[in-house]
């Protein structure tokens, strides 16, 4: 008997406090199978802002720095700066990313930092208790957005991969999602991709991965990847947005 | 050794295991475990073909699967 | 090394890469712009680098970042500046990261102006920031002092794992003086194993400031503040004629250089004036303030705002000594005469109103 599936070096064992069925579990699991394939996890270093997955510092086995909301980017620019062989990589939700961390992520992509950006996009402030994010989307109910999101005045949904695409500092940029196995495969390869450009020394790699908030939605997990494909994927559509340029 | 292995304690009974298996053969334990949820089983071993969807599926680490060496 | 003439801002600069400092991360803001353009065109010059951030607020977690993978890193701004950098730095002193943060103060507050000021003296020593925290605060008054205090900081950040602030202000910035620099000394720097190097043959290293169980949270604060009452050991200061002093001036920075020149001229005429000038803000030399006014029956606290350090000196006094304030803000600089005059009066013993008016 071969083990073909088991937990990756790169995940501590601990249990994570994340609610059942959130997809941030497997995100995470993909990203400690990349490290582990690439055989990297004593050369990289992550950095976890505040949000759900502010505690991944738990969960991840590496050398982790914990960021104030939004500045993670600006946090790994120092970090990579100081250590340009090492790996380092930003693990972001979109309350983080897309609101109050903006100008850091779009600066992040313009200076063309050699660092990676796991951005999670679940479409709402999930650790504080589900308010309308930048990515919520047109008609979605939160807590902040009670009736429902209109256009005017809460804003329409940012699609922050194709703003970062028209970067030239970013060398590779791809939407996937985990919403079933053979996503999450493709999801998986993605993250592989944009971990192996950084290791060239390419530029600026990041990776938006649709997620979901079972809790703060009010669905059941199995209803909440439905949600996902039937509402996210027509706003957020999958894909490669940038590859490098054959420079 | 199990084609594939449930740690219970781990299982948050969020059931996207259940629906990724091609087989259908993942079910919910009626017992509950450690911190309170009813645990995702595989009653029959056999009909396992270790494809491994569930655990990749499976946001808590909680499958270990295996497969035949093809001798 | 012979001595140079040199503009305060690049002094500076020039002082922190000498002190192995190898990496800043700023923004433009007036009066400090010649410190990252020194360091933009001197850093690479040592394999350092200089990033010009988008923001003061990304600058400083890029500090954090730098600091907390191990390096001397530094940044430098002015008040408006300075307080976007708050919670940045409120997270560096939680996390116990060294770095030197320079704060050239200008004229507040809101946009106020370009020149010179001392009104940001609360947010240095008292905390700008949230939380129970403190920075070590060094105020320089000369350029060669401020190129002493440089090498002073990056050391005694990496001994405390804790930031240390410069606090200058514009004419200590824009002001050309002779410097003399000594050579760079092949110090081996503080080992730091707690940086985020890569896990290679330890246990991963993390760099946090977020304990949500509260006793965890209460002994953190516990630490750091038994951390703050040994840093009381690096206090400095500078005493000019206090041993019979029946006034002393008490001021920091450009405002205890005109202080100084009072204390001649007031000497001159027969008046027993002394200068009792802190160098270190925090920790605040509480014992050499009360030496020096062992004999004084009046303070004259000097300072380009409308009262900041005059609270500290009478806390620190404790009350016993009248304590008054002559202080011109928005960039408006005190003069010698000005305060001669305030000097007689206290002095003649015709109190007058301790009113603002006064200051004008």
């Amino acid at each position: 008997m071969k083990t073909v599936y088991d937990r990756p070096e790169t995940l501590t064992s601990s249990k994570t406090h994340y609610c059942p069925g959130c997809t941030h579990g497997i995100i995470h699991r993909l990203v400690a199978e990349v490290i582990d394939e690439l055989g990297v996890r004593e050369e990289t270093i992550g950095v976890s802002p505040v949000g759900c997955s502010v505690l991944a510092y738990n969960y991840f086995n590496v050398d982790m720095q914990q960021a104030a909301h939004g500045r993670a980017p600006a946090v790994a620019t120092g970090i990579k700066r100081v250590h340009p062989q090492k790996i380092v990589f930003t693990y972001q939700g979109d309350g983080d990313l897309a609101a109050i961390g903006t100008a850091e992520i779009v600066h992040v992509a313009a200076r063309g930092e050699k660092i990676t950006t796991i951005f999670v996009n679940n479409t709402i402030y999930g650790m504080t208790g589900g308010q309308m994010a930048p990515t919520t989307l047109l008609n979605q109910v939160s807590m902040t957005s009670p009736e429902g999101r209109t256009a005017i005045p809460q804003g329409y949904p940012i699609r922050v991969s194709e703003m970062l695409a028209t970067l030239q500092g970013a060398a590779y940029i791809a939407r996937v999602s985990v919403h079933n196995p053979q996503e999450v495969s493709k999801a998986k390869k993605a993250i592989k991709k944009a971990f192996e450009l950084q290791m060239a020394g390419i530029g600026f790699t990041f990776v938006e991965i649709l997620s979901t908030c079972p809790t703060n939605w009010g669905y059941t997990p199995k209803e909440s990847l439905k949600w996902l494909v039937d509402n996210m994927i027509p706003v957020y559509p999958l894909g490669v947005k940038k590859m490098p340029e054959e420079r | 050794m199990l084609k594939v292995e449930f740690d219970e304690d781990r299982c948050k009974g969020c059931e996207l295991c259940v629906e990724a298996c091609p087989k259908h053969i993942i079910s919910m334990a009626d017992r509950l475990n450690a911190m309170g949820f009813y645990p995702a089983i595989v009653i029959n071993q056999e009909e396992c073909i270790s494809c491994g969807f569930c655990a990749r599926m499976c946001p808590d680490v909680v499958i270990t699967v295996r497969k035949e060496e093809n001798k | 090394m012979a001595k140079v003439l040199m503009k305060g801002n690049e002094a500076l600069g020039e002082a922190a890469i000498r002190a192995g400092c190898r990496y800043f991360f700023g923004y433009p803001i007036t009066p400090q712009n010649e410190i990252p353009q020194y360091l933009a065109k001197h850093l690479p010059e040592v394999g350092g680098v200089f990033v010009q951030a988008e923001s003061e607020i990304a600058a400083i977690n890029m500090v954090y970042g730098a600091a907390g993978a191990g390096a001397r890193v530094m940044t430098s701004s002015s008040g408006p500046g300075i307080s976007l950098k708050q919670e940045g730095i409120s997270y560096i002193a939680a996390a116990e990261l060294p770095c030197v943060i320079v704060n050239m103060q200008r004229g507040g507050p809101g946009l106020g102006g370009i020149q010179p000021a001392q009104s940001d003296y609360f947010q240095a020593v008292k905390g700008g920031g949230h939380g129970d925290y403190k920075l070590l605060v060094l105020a320089p008054a000369s350029v060669q002092e401020m190129a002493n205090l440089m090498e002073k900081a990056f050391n005694l950040a990496d001994e405390y794992r804790n930031p240390v602030m410069i606090l200058g202000d514009g004419i200590l910035g824009q002001m050309m003086e002779a410097v003399e620099f000594k050579e760079e000394k092949k110090t081996s720097q503080m080992e730091k194993p707690w940086a985020t190097t890569g896990a290679k043959g330890r246990k991963p290293n993390l760099i946090n400031s977020l304990f949500l169980d509260p006793l965890e949270l209460e002994k953190h604060n516990m630490h750091l503040q038994r951390k703050y009452d040994r840093m009381a050991k690096e206090v400095l200061w500078e005493n000019y004629k206090t041993d019979d002093a029946e006034l002393v001036l008490v001021g920091y920075g450009s405002s205890a250089r005109i202080a100084k020149a009072v204390v001649d001229q007031a000497r001159a005429q027969g008046i027993k004036v002394g200068l009792f000038r802190p160098i270190s803000l925090f920790p605040f030399p509480k014992n050499a303030l009360q030496e020096a006014c062992k004999y004084a029956h009046n303070v004259l606290t000097v300072e380009m705002s409308l009262g900041q350090l005059v609270e500290d000196v009478r806390y620190n006094l404790e009350f016993k000594v009248p304590v008054h304030l002559y202080g011109r803000v928005g960039g408006m600089v005190p003069t010698t005469r000005a305060v001669l005059e305030e000097v007689k009066r206290w002095v003649n013993g015709d109190q007058g109103v301790e009113t603002h008016e006064n200051c004008l």
